[in-house]
């Protein structure tokens, strides 16, 4: 890795640069909810000054640029007595703007699988392999709890990662893509001084957690939990909507679904986004469903998200966003339910 | 029109209102870019909007409407009698819609109030399934175009007529909407069966429930959540009521 220093206006003409060159996203403020807090989202920009660098987090996290909720994965044409089938993988070369560490270890996690994993998805490589991604650190919100789980810094998976020193942003650069880039902008090496002031930042952003999960343990005591009446104790209030696992970095569930075009000359094999959640998910042909309480669905998607499973090593792959608990109507949130369990134990 | 070298079987369907707007027949010769295709897959027989003919050999009849008047009752009886399948279309005619509104009221005060001096014959509103067996109902208000198409294709090929379990809240999160009762309003989307896309909280308007419940809706928790967030109850209520999708279903 290689490290430099940008001043923040010199940083907005790079970042002008390659928004005239590529389709690019950032994030910005979409609404105001009725308590007064700002709701972000990743969006396509056209300028720099379009962003909100200062943002708290986005609603929804960057999963879905890589994982689209709707994803053709090939298209079949009729004619009278055969039939072709078409398979798309090209993505333009995309940036992404903003990602803060949790967004980009969550898509380390989903590389882990969906790349280097028993089953690796071409789509998702395409769309991963396209996407210049520059991370971004910031004072966590309130109820963050990446550092309860070791994501609040980040290592990999980013092309270009931005941490703020005060004039001039830190950079660490991670691909050669980036090094090209960066050459023709004028950064600098980074002086004695310019590592203090990284060193100080990193502590101080350390220091401002608030919110935490303790997880020594926790794989073991969600087996023990396993029949706990806690699990029924919030899953009397889920809805089973869905909502914190599309919103989730790291939840990647699908269903397939094939559908014939109403001219009957073409069909569609699509790839779309579904939770455990969701109350048909377990439900097999002939009707059974192995998960027919909304108890024992809110309970699986605790399992994979901190006990894992086979295909992810067994390690938890919840990287503490707290997106699922923000936009939980049901007020269920990884904090309360699992200190709940740690109390059972 | 071949399908894989197979000349697939026209479905016979006839079409029949009740009371009810017309809206839900009309998007069926909506959507004119798949139009022909559409019709193709269909002989229609009976079908006051688009064709003359008025036979009464057909295989599915999709109805629209509530039933609101005796001779409904008698003719519907009477399309039951002739059809294979049956679809109730739109939620006039699986959950009595809009029009149940009436049921809230003495019938003399409605008839008053509606016509005036001039008064009607009318009963009390009932649902589809309340008169004849349903084999199959297409929610919303008005119904899905597209979901109507892929629903004929499906019984044309032969395949499993999908429609989704889970609630609207999954659609409008793949919208990336901003959720409507985080802006103070009333959304019904947790406990209503997902299939139009989200239309509602994607315009920033709460959900009213047109495609009635999901499965395994979680009516319970979705009004505590309504009342912590400050609602009253009537106003809860007015809204579970518009369509009359939950009647019978949402325990306090
Ligand atoms: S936990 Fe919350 S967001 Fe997730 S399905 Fe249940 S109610 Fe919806
Ligand atoms: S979890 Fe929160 S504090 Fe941590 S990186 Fe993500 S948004 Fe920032
Ligand atoms: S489970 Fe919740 S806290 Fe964990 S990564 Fe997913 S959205 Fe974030
Ligand atoms: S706006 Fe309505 S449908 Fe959308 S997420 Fe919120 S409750 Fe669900
Ligand atoms: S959001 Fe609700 S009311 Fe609106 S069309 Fe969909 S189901 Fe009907």
């Amino acid at each position: 890795m290689i490290y430099k220093v940008i001043t923040k206006n010199e940083f907005k003409k790079f970042i002008n640069g390659l928004i005239g060159e590529n389709q690019t996203f950032g994030p910005k403020q979409v609404d105001r909810r009725a308590d007064g807090k700002a709701v972000y989202q990743f969006m396509e920009v056209s300028s720099f000054d379009e962003m909100d660098l200062n943002y708290t987090v986005t609603y929804s996290s960057v999963k879905n640029f890589f994982l689209p909720f709707k994803e053709e994965l090939s298209h079949f044409k009729f004619s009278d007595n055969d039939w072709e089938q078409a398979v798309e993988y090209r993505v333009n070369p995309r940036v992404i703007v903003g990602a803060r560490p949790c967004d980009i270890n969550a898509l380390a996690i989903l590389d882990k699988i969906l790349m280097r994993g028993a089953f690796p998805s071409p789509y998702y490589i395409a769309r991963r392999k396209n996407t210049f991604l520059i991370g971004m650190d910031h004072e966590p919100p309130e109820d963050c709890f990446c550092k309860s789980l070791g994501h609040d810094t980040v290592h990999r998976g980013f092309n270009l990662f931005c941490e703020d020193i005060g004039e001039q942003y830190y950079l660490t650069i991670n691909s050669s893509k980036a090094f090209v880039f960066l050459k023709n902008v004028k950064a600098g090496k980074p002086t004695k001084k310019d590592d203090v002031k990284l060193i100080e930042r990193r502590k101080l952003l350390r220091e401002s957690f608030q919110a935490r999960v303790e997880v020594a343990g926790l794989s073991s005591v969600l087996d023990i939990e396993f029949k706990s009446p806690v699990w029924k104790k919030w899953g009397d209030k889920c809805l089973n909507c869905g909502s914190c696992a599309m919103v989730c970095p790291t939840c990647y569930c699908y269903g397939i679904e094939e559908t014939i075009d109403v001219g009957m000359k073409s069909s569609r094999k699509e790839r779309v986004q579904y939770s455990c959640n969701l109350v048909d998910f377990a439900q097999v042909a002939g009707g059974h469903n192995f998960r027919p309480l909304k108890e024992d669905r809110l309970k699986y998607r605790f399992y994979h998200h901190y006990r894992g499973f086979a295909e992810n090593a067994d390690d938890p792959i919840c990287v503490g966003c707290n997106r699922c608990g923000r936009a939980c109507l049901a007020g269920i949130n990884p904090r309360e339910v699992i200190s709940d369990l740690q109390m059972e134990g | 029109m071949k399908y894989l070298g197979i000349d697939p079987q026209k479905v016979k369907i006839g079409v029949f209102d009740f009371t009810g707007c017309e809206g839900c027949e009309l998007q069926l010769a909506n959507k004119e870019e798949s139009l022909l295709e559409f019709l193709s897959l269909l002989e229609v027989v009976n079908f006051r909007e688009i064709s003359s003919d008025s036979s009464q050999d057909y295989d599915i009849a999709l109805v629209e409407g509530s039933i609101s008047r005796k001779d409904e009752i008698e003719r519907l009886t009477d399309i039951r009698a002739r059809a294979k399948v049956l679809v109730a279309m739109g939620a006039c005619a699986c959950f009595g819609g809009v029009n149940y509104l009436k049921n809230q009221y003495p019938l003399k005060d409605v008839v008053k109030e509606v016509y005036g001096m001039h008064s009607v014959e009318t009963s009390k509103v009932k649902r589809i399934a309340d008169v004849v067996k349903v084999d199959l109902n297409i929610p919303g208000c008005p119904v899905s175009k597209s979901e109507v198409e892929s629903i004929i294709v499906s019984i044309v090929v032969g395949a499993e007529v999908k429609i989704p379990k889970y609630p609207v809240c999954v659609e409008c999160k793949q919208n990336v909407n901003t959720c409507v009762v985080d802006l103070g309003k009333i959304c019904l989307g947790p406990i209503t069966r997902a299939g139009c896309g989200a239309v509602c909280p994607t315009g920033k308007a709460g959900c009213l429930g047109c495609r009635g419940p999901a499965e395994d809706a979680n009516y319970g928790s979705l009004r505590e959540i309504l009342r912590e967030k400050g609602h009253c109850e009537s106003e809860i209520e007015q809204k579970l009521c518009f369509y009359n999708a939950f009647n019978g279903s949402t325990e306090k």
